[in-house]
């Protein structure tokens, strides 16, 4: 088990060097010119070509890009996300404030998702071919193809305009206020639970089908424990793994639909952000979020899988 | 089932036909058995129509402004009324369509056939070869998708043929994945074996044993995918970086609608259902190919 563990750091390692070679390349080889956007934003007159020079100089955009990308990754492991090409001001300033409401709303939807698609995939496998089952698998199916902006849209229309319960977005922790916090993230939530709701319901409700028709379920009835021993000590135990690798990829769709969501909600996070730095072509905010997310991307699914070697004991890579 | 179904399905019938036929109809039986899945395909060929006849089904021309008609309530001339810039809203509906057709079929041609080809070689030569595909593979996988696609159109601007691009290489690693699994699971069957046994070079393997063998779960993912594709796309024109206006798209008519909630809740509405009802009819159509061509896909696709 430890040589897998250290196999699995190592090619982690390999992959997060692509990402950000990948990364570090599309920012820096493909069209429109940063130094251009930054002249004619800020200061619309003519411009000579030494000054633009001379900006790129102060950048360090015209060193030779095996240089550029060492400075930057060394850089990078000093916390030095690069400075904004708009605003002058460090990347990290802004992130710093944008990744814990983007992880706070994340965190929250995906758990509440992945908790109650759990219990909804349980009741729907012991319940089988019932009607309880037949509506909730329905929804659940319904639930995983649901265009969530859209949702967030009809969402502010029925409970913000139409029955003026809850503001239509914005932020707030809820150290600062705690009705309004509540009240700003119900909707943006709920959105963001949608998917890993469904999804796990979905894949929960097969995978427990799958394990109550094993023999060692069937010994278990005979032994005459209860229903709720059966189902959530045997059986569910059981089935947990292939919830357990659907929840790493939905995470990954959690942080995607983020995007979205705060879009939606108007919610100051990495989302927002990712969204107002790509239109704005501020190239440093653009990477920042990108390896920040594809980092946090990849440390779940490492994770992940050492958790499997923990569920399962009977896992044994080679 | 009806009476006609079981009259087709009774053994003497079936011992009639040929094999093929008789595969066919098991297909067929299975396939459409769900209510949903049919409903799911009749959603699709509607679609597709209204999005091939999109000019001849829609009753205005979807990009005329007409101010001084705007903001009206569904009539008998316009039935999903009009928008603030008086553009008939259903025609608009419409016309999205052609979008997120070209843009789904468009996107899983492209990835799937890319996606397809790396899976097969990463799949089929191993060494560092596969080691290379598939460690670039999970480098793609470590961004969710929409911020992928996100991050590919900042660098090369927006515009239909920049998001086709930008969404078939955000879905490359789900066909690479698929296809090189299925290769490696293929290469260990009894009939490859004997292929290699009877002499048979690699590229003959590989083409004619291994690639046809690999197709079911293959159209399954690809159907499922167009229903992705369509969602992402939605999304990008909602973030107004995706088709920008006046071309109508379903994400950016919810996006122009939801600043008119008040007054028009209809505007963002439309399209939202007219896209729900899409990407579910083809997860449904591709849950109910999975079922009829291999069962045993179940859980892992």
């Amino acid at each position: 088990m430890p040589t897998y563990v250290v196999k699995r750091v190592f090619q982690v390692l390999v992959v997060l060097v692509i990402v950000t070679i990948g990364v570090f390349l599309a920012m820096r080889l493909l069209p429109g010119d940063p130094i251009r956007m930054y002249l004619t934003s800020s200061q619309q007159g003519q411009v000579s070509a030494a000054q633009v020079q001379a900006l790129r100089h102060e950048k360090g955009l015209d060193r030779p890009l095996p240089v550029q990308y060492v400075a930057w990754v060394g850089g990078l492991l000093h916390g030095d996300l690069g400075d904004s090409i708009l605003y002058g001001s460090p990347v990290s300033d802004r992130i710093k404030h944008a990744l814990p409401i983007t992880m706070y709303i994340g965190l929250l939807g995906f758990l509440i998702g992945t908790a109650l698609g759990t219990a909804v995939g349980v009741v729907c496998a012991v319940r089988r071919g019932t009607w309880l089952d037949t509506v909730l698998t329905s929804l659940s199916n319904i639930g995983t193809t649901l265009p969530i902006f859209w949702l967030g849209v009809m969402m502010i229309y029925v409970f913000s305009i139409y029955l003026h319960w809850l503001p239509v977005g914005g932020f707030t922790w809820p150290t600062q206020g705690l009705v309004t916090s509540v009240k700003q993230t119900i909707m943006p939530v709920l959105c963001i639970a949608i998917f890993p709701l469904a999804a796990t319901a979905r894949q929960t409700r097969s995978s427990m089908l799958e394990v109550m028709r094993q023999d060692f379920i069937r010994t278990a009835w005979s032994t005459g424990l209860r229903e709720r021993a059966v189902v959530v000590q045997h059986a569910l135990k059981n089935a947990l793994i292939p919830i357990l690798t659907l929840s790493g990829i939905n995470l990954g769709i959690v942080l995607g639909g983020d995007v979205l969501v705060e879009s939606v909600f108007n919610i100051p996070g990495m989302g927002r952000l990712a969204v107002t730095s790509v239109v704005s072509q501020d190239y440093p905010y653009v990477q920042a979020i990108a390896l920040i997310v594809a980092a946090m991307i990849l440390l779940v699914n490492l994770i992940t899988d050492i958790a499997y070697l923990w569920i399962d004991p009977r896992i044994r890579y080679t | 089932m009806t009476t006609a179904d079981a009259h087709i399905d009774h053994p003497r019938v079936l011992a009639e036909l040929s094999p093929r036929a008789r595969e066919f109809r098991r297909f067929a039986r299975v396939f459409l058995g769900r209510p949903v899945v049919a409903f799911g395909l009749v959603v699709i060929v509607v679609f597709v129509v209204v999005a091939l006849f999109a000019p001849w089904i829609a009753p205005h021309d979807p990009n005329v402004v007409d101010v001084g008609n705007s903001m009206r309530a569904p009539s008998a001339a316009h039935l999903l009324g009009t928008d603030a810039l008086g553009r008939d809203t259903l025609s608009r509906v419409v016309y999205g369509a052609r979008i997120s057709l070209i843009i789904g079929v468009g996107v899983v041609f492209f990835a799937s056939i890319v996606g397809g080809l790396l899976g097969l070689v990463a799949g089929f030569m191993g060494g560092w070869m596969r080691a290379l595909i598939m460690r670039c593979t999970d480098a793609l996988m470590a961004f969710p998708m929409i911020l992928l696609a996100l991050i590919l159109i900042a660098l090369m601007g927006g515009g239909l043929g920049n998001l086709m691009i930008a969404l078939t290489i955000s879905m490359l690693p789900v066909y690479i994945r698929l296809m090189c699994a299925q290769v490696l699971a293929l290469k260990e069957s009894d009939y490859v074996t004997a292929a290699r046994a009877a002499g048979a070079r690699r590229s003959r393997i590989m083409l004619r044993r291994i690639l046809p063998n690999s197709f079911p779960p293959y159209i399954v993912l690809m159907t499922m995918m167009i229903g992705g594709a369509v969602l992402a796309e939605a999304g990008l024109s909602y973030l107004g970086l995706g088709i920008s206006p006046p071309t109508a798209t379903w994400g950016n008519m919810v996006a122009d609608g939801q600043q008119y909630l008040t007054s028009s809740p209809l505007l963002a509405f439309a399209p939202g259902l007219a896209l729900m009802l899409v990407v579910f009819a083809f997860n449904m159509v591709g849950d109910g190919l999975r079922d009829a061509l291999d069962p045993r896909l179940r859980g892992t696709l």
